[in-house]
């Protein structure tokens, strides 16, 4: 990659996503050659905000090429507590460790941490923004099951404030994939998501019903649409119950529709739906840790 | 140009004139360059006087004070129109027009509350300018051209 943090897939060139990729491949086919690959350097994970899953994946591929972690523990349990500026913990912490990953509640949050120190920095989600490590990831997914080029995909449900579909969204306009995004009206992609499309010449069709594009999809993506965006209860059912998918919505897919969720759902897809082929969630999931190894393994192989 | 259009810019004897500033925006003008009277300079403003290309403007003078152009670049976010007449001995021995920059700090406040540059952090707001607005280098944040002045940072 050529630069020394993972911040937006906005930044991400074709190259930089074909290099990860790649590099994941490798591992999945190897793992055991990559087992002593960083034996003695230690990954720095910043979790502002609880998020076990992307934390454990992270944990998990740090020790698989042979390093170790050190952790900041809860917020509650630190001196952010105290009140200490995000600028001064990273450059405390950038001491401790090699590299960082950042998590934090606030948009923008790992732009300006990367302004304060000079260890590779990773971007595992700032607020309502980006999301770039699971975008590598859904990335990887949809390449080893449908292909990045040529490639129809549909990305249902909260995409206003989902920041995995921005992401993925973005880093699809390096490839030739037709993208349609599929919501309720109060639930479009944001402005400058839909700025970048543009400006990338990518054509952004919207739906608000997924009978209008299933039959045409290589790739469905679907995200859970949340009960705090509604002002009440019946509303949220109302609207969140047009964007769930059971084993008889796919009666009008392809047979070759690759289903995928960034995790966790909670009932926008059916468990109907698990045990047939379109189901990729659980496998995508897993692909965390061979591309997450991959990321880390080049950012921390730069020369710097 | 009428006389009258010159008498008026030429009544500072050292200083600039920003004229043909958008209707509504000349103590937008003030207060993004930084100009409250405070140093002593003598401030100007004429609002809503008739002009022949936008119809209404305002106009804003102050004397002893030559600014530069990247000092009034950043006027163009609000007043694209706006031309720059540098006054020596009741003069215009300048005249130039207002240049998109490529880039703004401290000048616009993120609109999304959720933004880390909202947040208490040692760090200036910083916008990227766009054919058509301004983007926040933070969160990303797009503020359209016509919503600018209302997220002016500058008081
Ligand atoms: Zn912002």
């Amino acid at each position: 990659m050529r630069q020394d943090h993972l911040i937006s897939a906005s930044h991400l060139s074709r190259e930089d996503i074909e290099a990860v990729l790649d590099r994941a491949a490798d591992i999945d086919a190897d793992p055991a050659a990559f087992r002593q690959r960083h034996a003695g350097k230690v990954l720095g994970l910043c979790f502002f905000e609880p998020s076990t899953r992307t934390r454990m994946s992270f944990d998990s591929a740090m020790k698989r090429l042979g390093g170790q972690t050190v952790d900041m523990g809860p917020v509650e349990s630190s001196s952010v507590k105290k009140g200490e500026t995000l600028a001064d913990t990273v450059r405390v912490v950038e001491g401790y460790a090699d590299a960082l990953v950042l998590r934090h509640p606030s948009e923008g949050a790992a732009t300006m941490a990367a302004e304060f120190v000079d260890v590779p920095l990773v971007n595992a989600g700032d607020g309502a923004g980006q999301h770039p490590s699971q975008t590598l990831l859904d990335l990887y997914t949809i390449r080893e099951n449908a292909g990045l080029d040529d490639l129809t995909i549909g990305i249902m449900g909260d995409l206003k404030y989902g920041r995995t579909v921005h992401s993925l969204a973005e880093a699809l306009t390096n490839f030739d994939a037709s993208q349609h995004f599929i919501s309720p009206e109060s639930l479009r992609l944001p402005r400058n998501v839909r700025y970048d499309l543009h400006a990338s010449g990518a054509q952004v069709r919207e739906h608000t019903e997924l009978d209008e594009v299933l039959p045409e999809l290589d790739v469905l993506y679907v995200t859970r649409i949340q009960r705090e965006r509604f002002p009440d209860e019946n509303e949220y059912r109302k609207v969140a119950g047009q964007y769930q998918i059971d084993s008889e919505t796919l009666d009008a897919a392809s047979d070759d529709l690759t289903i995928m969720h960034p995790l966790p759902r909670v009932d926008e897809i059916s468990p109907d739906i698990d045990d047939t082929d379109h189901a990729t969630y659980f496998e995508q999931a897993h692909n965390g840790i061979p591309v997450r190894m991959a990321l880390l393994d080049i950012l921390l192989s730069q020369d710097r | 140009m009428t006389d009258d259009h010159q008498l008026r810019v030429s009544k500072i004897r050292n200083g600039t004139v920003i004229d043909h500033v958008a209707a509504g925006q000349a103590l937008n003008v003030l207060a993004i360059l930084g100009i409250d009277g405070t140093s002593g300079e003598a401030v100007s403003v004429g609002m809503n006087v008739p002009s022949d290309r936008l119809g209404r403007k305002d106009i804003v003078k102050v004397e002893g004070r030559e600014l530069s152009q990247s000092e009034v670049d950043v006027l163009s976010l609000i007043a694209p129109a706006a031309s720059i007449n540098i006054v020596r001995d009741y003069d215009v021995v300048e005249k130039n027009r207002v240049v998109r920059p490529d880039a703004v700090a401290s000048i616009i406040s993120c609109p999304n509350r959720n933004c880390i540059s909202n947040a208490d952090e040692p760090i200036q707001s910083r916008f990227t300018v766009l054919s058509d607005g301004v983007r926040c280098d933070y969160c990303e944040t797009i503020v359209r051209e016509d919503e600018v002045a209302a997220n002016l940072d500058v008081n």
